[in-house]
């Protein structure tokens, strides 16, 4: 019989302290996460020294708190897997430390997952029939990026941000509209109750790579129309700006999604990141898909937030395919996908 | 100077412009309300120091480092800074005494850290001349 993988994998890039452990890359044993949601609601974001401050006081505890709750002891544990980045570089080194004392300490291989190959490599958590090849949409506060997943480990980018990330609109937005923060969530409950099509925002393209994203514009464009309201001394409609706001947002990125399955002829497609629990967008990628008889992928909520362990699915193909960090593994706060 | 921006191609221009004619060590704030179009002017000045790859809010990591322009550029965005002790902690001081070109939004957050010589830019919004129109003011400081 051959022998469990077992990894502890710790997560620290941004907001969450996170940890978990997962045996042969699929099944999740434990998944502890400690956020600091509350703290950052008073700062409408995320305030870096804050964050890497609490890592620091919680790292220890939630790291104990998984390993108990995997029912495991230390000699269970076959690598310790850690973000490198990209993140916030205080809040990164938190983890990168800390994972380098544990790996050194108990004589264990040390691995350094990138947060996107991680957000991916969710999706693998609760789809144990889902193997590369797929195509992947990463949204969060973050990162937009179209990914050709080629093989596990192996990516091509086939679009991303040019200015803001998809998350990071929603949380402005939210902001100059009064609904707060976290952004994604509010403005997705309340678009419930609003028109989606009550105001057309634009839905920027790009004549030299049709993949690319702008969120940057249309921020920018309902603040001008919150203006020209103000000045006419209107008042706006909270829900109707917010959920027209979002039907662009969707409109963009299920238009480049299907766009890219369209050209690659993948017939599995994902989706990752924070943003990806947005509901609104869940269905329309969930009926574009089905439209095209590809079939469609998601992680839970609980996968799609900052979590340690995808960090641990995407270590486990990296251990198996004989990867290993070395002792001078450190945090890279604008790692790029695919670069080691 | 105050120079009139009627659109965001006008903002790109001028960023351009700006990138093109900084120096080794320059440094330049950015201030302005969310949505006049720092990212473009930003954009622009990357341009201007010939970088063709996206600049992207760097609100995430706080700084992003550019490297492939005729300088080093250092896009700051320090939105989410509580107290000026916490740039340190994304070596700030290497950036903006090193030998690139440093551009920092929102840098009227932290006011005590600057260096003492540095270009300061404005953007803003004077909706008496249009939803478009932008008036750019830049001084040496």
């Amino acid at each position: 019989m051959e022998q469990d993988v077992v990894i502890l994998a710790i997560e620290s890039s941004c907001d969450e302290t996170a940890a978990s452990v997962v045996r042969n890359g699929r099944e999740v044993l434990s998944n502890v996460i400690s956020s600091q949601i509350d703290i950052h609601t008073l700062y409408g974001g995320v305030v870096p020294e804050i964050a890497s401050r609490k890592h620091t006081e919680r790292i220890d505890q939630v790291v104990m708190e998984a390993l108990k709750e995997a029912k495991m002891t230390w000699d269970d544990i076959t690598a310790i897997a850690v973000t490198y980045g990209p993140g916030l570089v205080g809040a990164l080194l938190v983890g990168v430390s800390y994972a380098k004392a544990l790996a050194w300490a108990l004589h264990k291989p040390l691995i350094g997952v990138h947060h996107i190959e991680g957000h991916i490599s969710a999706n693998y958590i609760e789809n144990t029939e889902l193997e590369p090849p797929f195509m992947c949409l990463v949204v969060s506060g973050g990162h937009s990026h179209l990914v050709k997943v080629a093989d596990y480990g192996k990516y091509e980018i086939l679009g991303r941000t040019r200015d803001d990330a998809a998350g990071e609109a929603f949380d402005k937005v939210a902001r100059v509209i009064g609904l707060g923060y976290p952004g994604g969530p509010k403005i997705d409950k309340v678009s419930y109750e609003g028109n989606p099509s009550a105001i057309d925002f634009p839905r920027p393209k790009f004549a030299d790579n049709e993949y690319d994203f702008s969120f940057s514009g249309l921020k920018s464009a309902v603040l001008n129309y919150l203006n020209q309201l103000q000045m006419k001394g209107e008042d706006y409609n909270q829900a109707d700006v917010a959920a027209s706001f979002q039907q662009a947002v969707v409109d963009v990125l299920v238009g480049h999604s299907m766009k890219a399955l369209d050209q690659y002829g993948f017939k599995k497609f994902a989706i990752a990141g924070g943003v990806a629990s947005n509901s609104h967008l869940r269905t329309a990628m969930e009926e574009a898909c089905a439209k095209r008889g590809v079939e469609f992928f998601r992680p839970s909520p609980i996968f799609c937030t900052d979590n340690a362990a995808m960090i641990g699915v995407a270590a486990y193909y990296e251990y198996i395919a004989g990867l290993r960090s070395d002792w001078d593994l450190n945090a890279v706060p604008n790692l790029k996908l695919g670069e080691r | 100077m105050i120079y009139d921006s009627f659109c965001s191609e006008d903002t790109f221009e001028l960023g351009k412009r700006i990138g093109e004619e900084a120096t080794e060590g320059s440094v330049y704030t950015l201030v302005g309300d969310l949505g006049v179009g720092k990212t473009v002017f930003t954009q622009g000045l990357a341009a201007g120091l010939g970088i063709t790859e996206a600049v992207n809010s760097p609100t995430f990591t706080i700084v992003q480092v550019y490297d492939e322009g005729r300088l080093p550029f250092y896009h700051f965005d320090v939105y989410r800074i509580g107290d000026s002790e916490e740039m340190y902690e994304v070596g700030y001081e290497e950036y903006v005494y090193g030998d690139g070109v440093s551009l920092i939004e929102w840098a009227n957050l932290i006011e005590d850290i600057l260096p003492t010589h540095y270009t300061s830019v404005l953007i803003e919004k004077d909706l008496d001349r249009g939803f478009d129109y932008r008036r750019i003011t830049i001084e040496e400081i």
